[in-house]
């Protein structure tokens, strides 16, 4: 029985439309990205009506949008996008970042082929899992004043690569070159500096992962060559957030927020879509904590690549030289950016919010660094810790998701269903048969995170290659993970 | 009565929680979220924490509650397994909290709860009390 029977219509092999007729207040279309073998599973749960939620947003433009690994979020769906003109009253929803604000994923390559792995994997695991603080109430090793601290959450990687966490070009491939201007220390309260103390270079946990990969298949010889990648090549892929200090920053403003409602007349089916006009006093407000929050986890994830670089030079003896431990780049898939695009002939601000949706700026794009400029934004999008994570490149008629693509393989089953199925097995175990080195913290955290709780990755990025807003570079496989 | 039970979420985890009164349901949602969090069983208390908030309305009440709860989990590393409510109105809670420090507990941990969310939160009158569901995000 599915949950959800509201109406799909097809527009095309990838692409479904929920009419705005559908809801009354919705004041755009929905788009769902997706294949037809993907509309039971998309039925399955509530996602589709939150995609019609977030059409009631002021100012939304074109259409609410959803990525193919599209599932129940709280709020905005997870795989959401929706953009709104900021010079038209467009609203601002600390719902549509999410809690985990800037949850997003690095990419880094080595000079290691799979078969220097062979004899070492496991050290390489357990060394990974032993000097990276991962789990429930972790410590980082960045202790620093409140002082410190406000100035980390202006410069966001560069203070961390300041202090000796890194090299500086890494900056030049992470998105906003890790600090995006116009973050307000003043906007982040005490409360949230309290939760963000201690947790700089900490993994987290749930579905923050560390892994060692190996590149598995190549699609595009000529972008794989321009990043120096080819097949059998071993990759590190991170995946974490801001920590306490996002969740937190999220927490004050979606509650303040709550007031914004009522103050501007504004009518959303969901008390976790609650926003504010980005131009308000607490638009502004939100965006600056927001962009805090969003450096906070830029740092973050400087800091823990630089402690996995740490431990291949230990566990290989090799310098940085030969490691060749490059950052491809470094995104975020859960934020709001203010950026510009044509609407109607008209050039139009927009806030474009990603909950669970990756950016992918196409070949030539402004904001770009010189060396993707060629070849367009790398996109990192992870799968589940037993098949195959991606790396995909930007393009052009992304326009139409205003240059925004998937975010991952999208969960599948709840985390208690997932505990109850894996009863009685043993997923480090099943995994170890296929080849992969699992190191986990949390006593249920393998058996949530199992592969089946998870859709195909490779059925998602196919409809986002298929749909062609985003193009397929490389395929990785998981060789070793560290789950908090 | 049962306390609470968990309900389906795809990302997160969604907790249906019951009580009698209204007391009782906000003790039980507190319990239910610490449930979620660590392993309780046979946990004793050695910390007691008076806790005293306002909010706007019931469901707000409810939310500031919990997140003040978690907010003292993850800053003074308590675990709370114990709440008794001394006072609530739709818009003021007082209560007594036990706990016990994260220290050598670590190993009971199961769960990081980021925030709770506000995801149709809603209140319901039952006919032997009352009861809510609530999305923790995880």
């Amino acid at each position: 029985m599915p949950v959800w029977d509201g109406p799909l219509e097809k527009i095309d092999e990838y692409r479904w439309r929920i009419p705005k007729s559908y809801k009354s207040g919705m004041r755009v279309d929905g788009i769902i990205y997706a294949g037809e073998k993907m509309l039971k599973d998309i039925r399955s749960d509530k996602a589709a009506e939150q995609v019609a939620n977030v059409a009631f947003l002021p100012g939304i433009v074109k259409h609410s949008l959803a990525m193919p690994d599209i599932h129940w979020g709280y709020g905005f769906p997870i795989g959401g996008v929706a953009a709104t003109d900021v010079e038209a009253g467009g609203a601002i929803s600390p719902g549509g970042v999410g809690f985990d604000i800037n949850c997003g994923v690095r990419l880094v390559r080595t000079n290691l082929r799979e078969e220097d792995l062979r004899t070492r994997l496991k050290d390489l695991v357990y060394a990974l899992y032993n000097d990276i603080p991962a789990g429930v109430g972790s410590k980082g090793d960045i202790r620093i004043s409140e002082a410190e601290e406000r100035k980390l959450l202006v410069e966001g990687a560069k203070w961390v690569v300041d202090h000796g966490y890194g090299r500086a070009e890494d900056l030049d491939c992470t998105e906003e070159r890790g600090a995006i201007k116009g973050a307000d220390p003043d906007k982040v309260s005490m409360r949230a500096y309290e939760r963000g103390k201690n947790q700089s270079g900490t993994l987290g946990s749930g579905n923050h992962f560390l892994e060692v990969q190996v590149i598995d298949t190549i699609y595009d010889e000529a972008d794989a060559g321009a990043l120096g990648l080819e097949k059998g090549q071993v990759m590190l892929m991170i995946h974490s957030g801001s920590r306490g200090l996002g969740y937190q920053v999220c927490d004050d403003y979606s509650k303040g927020m709550i007031r914004c409602l009522s103050k501007y007349g504004i009518d959303v089916p969901d008390r976790q879509l609650a926003c504010a006009p980005v131009n308000s006093d607490e638009g502004k407000a939100y965006l600056g904590a927001m962009k805090c929050a969003a450096n906070y986890a830029w740092a973050n994830r400087q800091c823990l690549m630089h402690l996995a670089r740490n431990v291949f030079e230990k566990v290989f003896h090799m310098g940085p030289k030969d490691l060749g431990m490059d950052l491809i780049y470094d995104v975020a898939h859960n934020i709001a950016k203010i950026e510009k695009y044509n609407i109607d002939g008209r050039e139009r601000t927009l806030c474009v919010h990603r909950k669970g949706a990756t950016r992918a700026f196409p070949p030539g794009h402004p904001d770009l660094p010189e060396k993707y400029k060629k070849i367009g934004q790398p996109v990192i999008i992870p799968g589940d810790m037993g098949r195959n994570s991606y790396l995909l490149v930007g393009t052009n008629k992304a326009e139409e998701t205003f240059y925004s693509t998937c975010h991952g393989a999208g969960r599948l089953l709840s985390r208690s269903a997932a505990i109850k199925i894996s009863r009685g097995r043993s997923i480090s175990r099943e995994l170890e048969n296929k080849g992969i080195i699992v190191k986990s913290s949390g006593r249920e955290t393998l058996a949530e995170e199992m592969p089946e709780a998870y859709k195909d990755v490779n059925e998602v990025v196919g409809v986002v290659q298929g749909a062609g807003i985003s193009k397929r570079v490389c395929r990785m496989k998981p060789l070793g993970v560290i789950k908090g | 009565m049962k306390r609470y039970e968990q309900f389906p979420h795809t990302a997160d985890i969604g907790i249906r929680v019951y009580g009698s009164d209204l007391k009782e349901l906000f003790e039980n949602a507190a319990f239910a979220m610490f449930d979620v969090i660590a392993d309780l069983e046979g946990l004793k208390g050695s910390i007691e924490q008076d806790i005293e908030l306002n909010a706007p309305n019931r469901e707000e009440l409810l939310v500031s509650w919990l997140d003040e709860l978690l907010y003292n989990f993850y800053t003074k590393q308590i675990i709370f397994f114990k709440f008794e409510i001394a006072e609530l109105t739709n818009d003021h809670i007082k209560a007594k909290t036990f706990g016990r420090p994260v220290g050598s507990n670590r190993n009971r941990l199961k769960a990081e709860i980021k925030a709770i969310t506000y995801h149709n939160l809603k209140i319901e009158k039952t006919d032997d009390g009352f009861k809510v569901e609530i999305v923790l995000d995880v």
